[in-house]
């Protein structure tokens, strides 16, 4: 009771607090590098091996000591890399069946040892069940400043070297042409994932690591283009769920850190991957709806064009049914298409007819032009049937860029008729 | 009438007004070809020309944009125990602990017979599709332990198990040594002197003059089809070697990238739309 | 040997076999990762059923743990085909995810549920001969024997009845669709079967060890063999000896019964990679 009027003031909380911070900070600034090289699983299966090499540093040092355990996991991380290119490589077992097969006998091997030391007298109390799903809370200070203090060294790390991981995450061939040391960085990289992840572990657990690594990273992309940008949004993102998952943790009593931090992680890339403008889910779906109205838009205009052409005037009044000698439309796209083109001001309404505007003539003008152009560059360079055109052909003019647009006009020098004999209309 | 059936009745192969995307990226444009049975016929382009997508097409491996194709004046559903078809080499793990006969056999299956054991008749098609391609002594041996030219021959025996009217082959004679390329060649000649048609997705120029009766040429567009003296002229192939079409690769890049739809909504396939109904 | 040291050998051996089938041809299609992703992924379902059934009663078990490892499935494809990430990325992000929500439940509702994180991550095979059921009076045994026997005996007839479609459709997906195989019907049964396994298989050697049955037997069995039977057999073979070295294993240790039996497949892995890497360099 005392505790939880008080929590957030107490020092203690605080410290474990900023421990966990930096260290998911950390596996999120090296995990996005393991992201970009596709590697997430390689990375699942490092967590995954990590915890017999725990339990042998304890049985060797017979404490809990950071450094030990430390040494521990790194060993058996690497191991489980080397073990899992050495599968691969070596024999004919594909690599998902490498990944597979050294995650899961290591991760046997480590519950193996795990249950042995838990029997043993020594090891009732040894706590090294933490590593499972993580447990920030029950660190000692001193652990605390060693694990926060590695965290900080692979931040830094991670920066020094940044050109040249991108380099190497990106074009490794390339990075081998400029003469960059390929095989130390990528030493060096392995190294520090390996790092990252026997960090990680402490605070979400050695079944959840991988979400600590990538998530971030698929969460951030979405949001740029730009490496320095994903990673430092990956490391905020990472940040937050890990002062949040630790919160939770703290207030509800006999919840574990890692999952409310892996919780958090999960929701904050699924709401990004959905929900994220530009690259999300749900911005493509509008933007392809919206690609959708501008075809139907200009296919209307174009159809008004073409019924004021043929009958040599503009600027009558047309009728949606005289449309029909034109083109069939569908009813429900034909009426929203309407409403725009009024709304926007290119045609005129009187009753049930409709005019064109002077910006909306000339807006049908271009819409016309590029749909002639485009017709010209189809029969000429792709032999297409004029009478013909399919519809792909007929979406594509509807994407065309004035600088394509100028492409096209050389290409095709500047022709004043289409295919039909119809005329080009240039500006008028 | 009568004249239009029998025009259906040669046309072995009809591809509609096909236009195809791989990943969302426009590929094929509006191929629109007619062949005829009996026939060597290649499918020749240079590299990223679409071959391997309008073939893929053809056996309802991917969806396409628009138009349709016929293989016998029908849907290939009606039509699949005609048809059989050869996949890439490569797009097949070969480490796969089958024998050579068992991959033969497999030419064999059926939907109907697939929880059955094969009939005698279906063992005697597979021994003379072995003995064919000469690959009845390695009949027990695992396909790991053979050469590319072997592993090719025993693909070429699986699709002659299936005892088919009409093959399509995607790459056949790539990898393989002279040896093995003439033997396929000749298991081919007798299959189309047997009155059957080949179809072979080819991407060398110097030798499908050479192999072939038919040819269609093909750059994302259809170049021309028909027979290999008329496809084969030097303007043909400037037209789908040289000159690249910078427009359209753009737009066809802008659609990939952008969201933008490969057609539109409801449209209705109408002729003489448009332009063309203002005639 | 006690009745109890053979009921418990018993029980991982059957689960161990039935897992070796279905994990050959996991490893030939080159999905052991996905059968990893299942495997996580039913943990909630577990729990949701049992939150509501109140026991744990396999059907309704069966039930949940299959609805949720549907949802993982839809939710890798979701990630990957419709909001664009990468598959590896998809993979990860879904089980992690669906994992974490199981944990958290089962914290939540510790006093409710007879599961507990140590059974989800190495199961109860140790228990297995205190869980006693009997048919009127004809049979009197333990229940996870009975489960175990069945599952072993559906997994046996599956694979028979399908052994031709799951062959076609391993070695050459696009081969088998041109001869007109609805290869999605085939795919759909066979992921099904391994949820099954990962399901029942759950409360004996727990989540994340199952995989281990499923892929490294066959992955060894692969290494040795040359013909698609023999595979099978010798899978089959090495998670029953596994099975039953893993209990010795763990006996000496005084360590969980499921980590040892994969450390024992582990093993014979390891030899096998060694001598046929060794082989490989002298000739």
């Amino acid at each position: 009771m005392q505790q939880e009027s008080s929590w957030i003031l107490d020092s203690s909380l605080i410290l474990v607090a900023a421990g966990t911070f930096l260290l998911a900070v950390s596996a999120a600034v090296v995990g996005s590098f393991t992201f970009l090289q596709k590697r997430s699983l390689v990375g699942d299966a490092v967590a995954h091996s990590i915890l017999p090499g725990v339990a042998v540093a304890f049985l060797f040092s017979g404490t809990k000591d950071p450094w030990w355990l430390m040494l521990g996991a790194l060993i058996s991380g690497w191991l489980s890399l080397s073990l899992m290119d050495f599968l691969s490589r070596k024999t004919k077992l594909s690599q998902d069946t490498a990944i597979a097969t050294v995650l899961s006998v290591f991760f046997g091997i480590g519950i193996l040892l795990l249950t042995y030391i838990q029997h043993l007298e020594s090891g009732h109390q040894s706590g090294l069940d933490q590593f499972l799903f993580g447990q920030a809370a029950a660190m000692k200070s001193q652990e605390l400043w060693i694990y926060g203090g590695l965290a900080l060294v692979l931040i830094v790390c991670t920066l020094i070297f940044f050109k040249e991981f991108k380099l190497l995450s990106f074009n490794p061939d390339f990075a081998q042409t400029l003469g960059l040391p390929v095989r130390g960085l990528r030493i060096l990289m392995n190294s520090l994932m390996v790092l990252a992840i026997a960090l990680g572990i402490q605070a979400v657990g050695v079944v959840l690591m991988a979400a600590l690594l990538i998530t971030p990273s698929a969460a951030a992309r979405n949001f740029t283009d730009r490496l320095k940008a994903m990673i430092f949004i990956a490391a905020l993102i990472a940040g937050f769920s890990a002062l949040l998952g630790s919160a939770i943790s703290f207030s509800a009593k006999g919840m574990p850190t890692g999952p409310w931090i892996v919780m958090c992680l999960s929701i904050l890339a699924l709401l990004s991957l959905f929900l994220a403008p530009k690259k999300g889910m749900l911005a493509r779906m509008l933007l392809q709806r919206r690609h959708q109205q501008k075809i139907n838009d200009e296919n209307l205009l174009k159809a008004f064009y073409h019924y004021g052409e043929r009958h040599a005037n503009l600027a009558q009044w047309i009728r949606l049914s005289d449309l029909e000698e034109i083109r069939d439309f569908a009813e429900e796209e034909q009426s929203g298409a309407l409403r725009r083109l009024i709304h926007k001001g290119h045609l005129l309404r009187k009753g049930e007819a409709f005019q064109f505007s002077r910006a909306g003539l000339d807006e049908a003008r271009r819409v016309v032009r590029l749909h002639r152009l485009w017709e010209m560059y189809l029969s000429q360079r792709l032999r297409l049937k004029s009478d013909h055109i399919h519809p792909n052909a007929e979406t594509m003019e509807h994407i065309i860029s004035p600088e394509i647009e100028a492409q096209l006009l050389e290409e095709l020098d500047y022709p004043d008729k289409d295919p039909h004999q119809s005329p080009i209309p240039y500006r008028s | 009438m009568k004249s239009e059936n029998q025009l259906d009745k040669d046309t072995v192969l009809e591809v509609h007004n096909l236009s195809a995307s791989y990943n969302r990226k426009p590929v094929l444009w509006d191929i629109d070809f007619r062949l005829k049975g009996g026939q060597l016929i290649g499918i020749v382009g240079p590299n990223g020309s679409g071959k391997t997508t309008l073939l893929r097409n053809i056996m309802g491996l991917m969806e396409a944009d628009s138009g349709y194709v016929r293989l016998f004046g029908q849907d290939l559903n009606k039509v699949r125990q005609r048809v059989s078809y050869v996949p890439q080499r490569e797009s097949v793990d070969w480490n796969f602990p089958v024998s050579v006969r068992e991959v033969v056999e497999m030419g064999r299956y059926r939907p109907s017979n697939l929880m059955r054991r094969l009939q005698s008749s279906d063992q005697d098609l597979v021994d003379l599709a072995l003995e064919k391609v000469g690959m009845l002594e390695y009949a027990t041996r695992q396909i790991s332990q053979l050469s590319g030219g072997q592993q090719q021959r025993v693909f070429l025996a699986r699709s002659l198990a299936q005892n088919a009217d009409l093959y399509l082959m995607d790459e056949p004679f790539v990898g393989v040594d002279a040896a093995t390329e003439d033997a396929i060649l000749r298991v081919l000649s007798e299959l189309r002197d047997a009155g059957k048609t080949v179809v072979i997705v080819h991407h060398d120029l110097q030798t499908a003059y050479q192999y072939f009766d038919a040819m269609v040429l093909l750059n994302t567009r259809l170049v021309a089809y028909g027979a290999k003296d008329d496809v084969f002229t030097r303007e043909n192939l400037q037209e789908a070697y040289g000159g690249r079409l910078t427009v359209l690769s753009k737009l066809s890049e802008l659609i990939a990238r952008s969201e933008f739809p490969v057609r539109e909504k409801g449209f209705k396939e109408k002729s003489g739309e448009g332009d063309a109904a203002g005639k | 040997m006690s009745i109890e040291a053979f009921y418990i050998i018993l029980t991982g051996a059957l689960v161990a076999a039935s897992s070796a089938l279905l994990g050959s041809f996991l490893v030939l299609r080159r999905m052991a990762m996905l059968g990893d992703a299942i495997s996580h992924a039913v943990l909630p379902g577990i729990v949701i059923a049992f939150l509501i059934s109140g026991h744990r009663e396999s059907l309704s078990l069966l039930i949940g743990a299959a609805a949720s490892g549907l949802l993982a499935t839809f939710l890798i494809e979701l990630l990957h085909r419709k909001a664009r990430l990468q598959e590896d990325a998809s993979i990860g992000i879904s089980f992690t995810w669906l994992f974490a929500i199981g944990v958290l439940l089962i914290s939540a509702y510790t006093g409710q549920v007879d599961l507990d994180q140590e059974c989800v991550l190495y199961g109860e095979i140790a228990y297995v001969p205190l869980d006693q059921i009997s048919f009127g009076g004809l049979w009197t045994g333990p229940r996870p024997v009975l489960i175990s026997a069945t599952l072993f005996v559906l997994t046996l007839a599956y694979i028979i009845i399908s052994f031709k479609g799951l062959k076609l459709l391993s070695f050459n997906e696009d081969h088998a669709k041109s001869l007109g195989i609805r290869t999605q019907v085939w795919h759909f049964s066979f992921m099904a079967m391994v949820s099954l396994v990962t399901v029942l298989a759950f409360e004996i050697v727990g989540a994340i060890l199952i995989v281990a049955l499923l892929v490294v037997p066959a992955a060894t069995a692969f290494l040795w063999t040359r013909s698609l039977v023999p595979m099978l057999i010798l899978a089959v073979a090495l998670g029953i000896a596994a099975s039953a070295g893993g209990y010795y294993l763990a006996l000496g240790l005084n360590g969980s019964i499921a980590g040892a039996m994969v450390s024992v497949a582990g093993i014979f892995l390891a030899i096998t990679v060694l001598l046929k890497v060794l082989v490989r360099k002298k000739a």
